[in-house]
């Protein structure tokens, strides 16, 4: 008799365990779809792009021909939504959130001689694509700080090439260039965790955040970067907004 | 009172001069050079050769510090005399970056490839041929080249390429080498007939932002990683890292690559046979303006 009712009080012990690990991992599960949103804005007259004389390449002209093509170092959109910002937590993430790689593999295209997008984000680790959309040769030049890690390498693609497919070990914002179009400039924004760039009309948002206090840094070439606190509820939207004033 | 300040002065120079080694002591102590003198990795193995770095300390100070600097930073003094492109700044070997590899791109190269650059020198670079040195003596001096960058104490040199026997040179092959010259468009920048004058060639920069020279085919001077024809095959397959050459090892299979070295023939040697055959076929340079000629295959 006593023998059984230990066995019963194992058994209820082992159940109220189970049931235990498996809420918790449900609070973990639930946390993860929390997120983070906003806007980047510009604040004062849009600076002036210059427009890009691509007569070096008869291809990259005729690519532009009803479409000037101009620099992207401040792209202002509607509302003055600043472009191609690049969001990341910068403090606060734990765990899994930090550590985890996604798996899908962002694609860093060659358009009518002019990377699309101009800032790619990634997580370190993260398997990435660049393609060639063009009928002219380019290379892929990115020129990261060998000290932190990541290695510069050169590739070219020549039309019809297939993509190159390449990651990152260590946090850094890359410079990438084409040789051959000395006007082609672009950015891998490699970050720890969660990222997004803002789209045309600054709006990003930063998907699969835990519930947590954090630091949001907004980094944008040529403006600098920004930091904000946000406190995210689980599975709630926390909300940042950033400003960069014109220089 | 004049012979007061001339003391004071005397004093202060012979203070300054006591100094002055001090502060580059202090560099040479500094904790980084520490953990790279400690790291693994200042060894080469060249064939049955081994190199230690220690050996090498006594040639570098002597011959390489100069240009590369103290510390391999290519900070050395002579280093702000020389001014790209003619002159190219030292490599920093703190970086780990080379040229001349037989490895992919973004690669440390291998021991041999470090040892073979010594001995062949820099051809338009302030880099001489250091073929007075033993083979022990070159051996240390990777060993010594290796310790200053940490990435050998956490990484591999890159597989080198496989570069399959030459075949024999013909007509037809010259003919398909100008087709990949064509099609990868390597005109871009050294010019429809290899005089470096194509459209991109006058704004091509360096990792570090200096101008730079696309190689020239037609002037008799020698390719900064070697001259024979496995030399050329690595050099467009590898690309020469720090540089805008890229590689073109993913877009080349490899029987084309031995074409495009007899097509670029062509270009170099007044006399050469690949020159003579082309001659005779009347081979015309490819037009910039005509649309690059497909891929056959990809890869």
């Amino acid at each position: 008799m006593r023998k059984t009712f230990n066995f019963a009080a194992v058994l209820s012990a082992v159940v109220l365990l189970c049931c235990g690990a498996l809420i918790l991992n449900q609070n973990v599960s639930a946390a993860g779809e929390g997120k983070i949103s906003g806007t980047v804005k510009f604040d004062g007259t849009a600076p002036h792009m210059r427009g890009i004389d691509m007569s070096k390449d008869p291809y990259c002209v005729k690519a532009h021909a009803s479409d000037p093509a101009k620099m992207e170092t401040v792209v202002v959109g509607s509302g003055n939504g600043l472009q191609n910002v690049a969001l990341y937590i910068s403090d606060g993430l734990t765990g899994s959130a930090l550590t985890a790689v996604p798996s899908e593999e962002p694609v860093f295209d060659q358009k009518g001689c002019v990377y699309t997008p101009h800032v790619l984000a990634m997580d370190i680790n993260q398997k990435f694509k660049v393609t060639t959309s063009d009928q002219t040769t380019h290379n892929i030049h990115p020129n990261p700080n060998p000290m932190t890690g990541n290695i510069p390498w050169n590739q070219s693609q020549p039309p019809g090439a297939s993509p190159v497919e390449k990651s990152w070990k260590a946090t850094e914002m890359i410079p990438v260039q084409c040789n051959i179009h000395p006007w082609m400039h672009g950015w891998f924004a490699v970050v720890k965790g969660p990222y997004a760039t803002s789209d045309a009309s600054g709006n990003f948002t930063l998907n699969n955040v835990p519930a947590g206090s954090y630091t949001v840094t907004a980094w944008q070439e040529d403006l600098g970067t920004q930091t904000q606190k946000v406190t995210v509820a689980a599975g709630g939207t926390g909300s940042a907004n950033f400003t960069f004033k014109g220089k | 009172m004049q012979t007061t300040l001339r003391k004071w002065s005397l004093w202060l120079g012979a203070a300054a001069f006591l100094a002055l080694p001090l502060a580059s002591r202090a560099q040479l102590a500094s904790d980084q050079l520490k953990v790279w003198e400690a790291a693994p990795g200042s060894v080469s193995h060249i064939g049955n050769i081994t190199g230690h770095a220690k050996d090498a300390a006594a040639d570098y100070r002597r011959y390489c510090v100069g240009c590369h600097g103290e510390l391999g930073d290519g900070n050395g003094e002579v280093a702000q005399w020389l001014l790209p492109p003619t002159w190219p700044k030292p490599r920093n070997f703190q970086l780990g970056i080379f040229k001349c590899r037989s490895t992919p791109s973004g690669t440390l190269p291998t021991d041999e490839d470090l040892f073979d650059t010594i001995a062949r020198g820099m051809d338009r670079s302030a880099m001489p041929q250091w073929s007075t040195f033993t083979k022990q003596q070159r051996a240390d001096l990777v060993a010594w080249v290796k310790h200053f960058s940490p990435r050998w104490a956490n990484e591999k040199p890159g597989d080198p390429i496989k570069i399959p026997p030459e075949p024999e040179v013909t007509p037809e092959r010259i003919k398909a080498g100008r087709d990949v010259f064509a099609r990868v468009q390597c005109w871009k920048c050294h010019g429809v007939q290899g005089m470096a004058n194509g459209p991109s060639a006058a704004t091509l920069t360096d990792d570090l932002g200096a101008p730079i020279a696309a190689f020239n085919f037609t002037e008799g001077a020698r390719p900064k990683c070697g001259d024979t024809d496995q030399d050329i095959y690595r050099i467009f397959m590898t690309g020469l890292d720090g540089t805008p050459m890229p590689s073109f090892a993913d877009n080349i299979k490899p029987d084309e690559a031995w074409y495009l070295v007899f097509y670029l023939r062509t270009f170099m040697h007044q006399h050469s046979k690949e020159k003579e055959m082309a001659k005779q076929l009347g081979l015309k340079p490819v037009d910039p303006n005509a649309p690059p000629p497909a891929a056959s295959g990809q890869q």
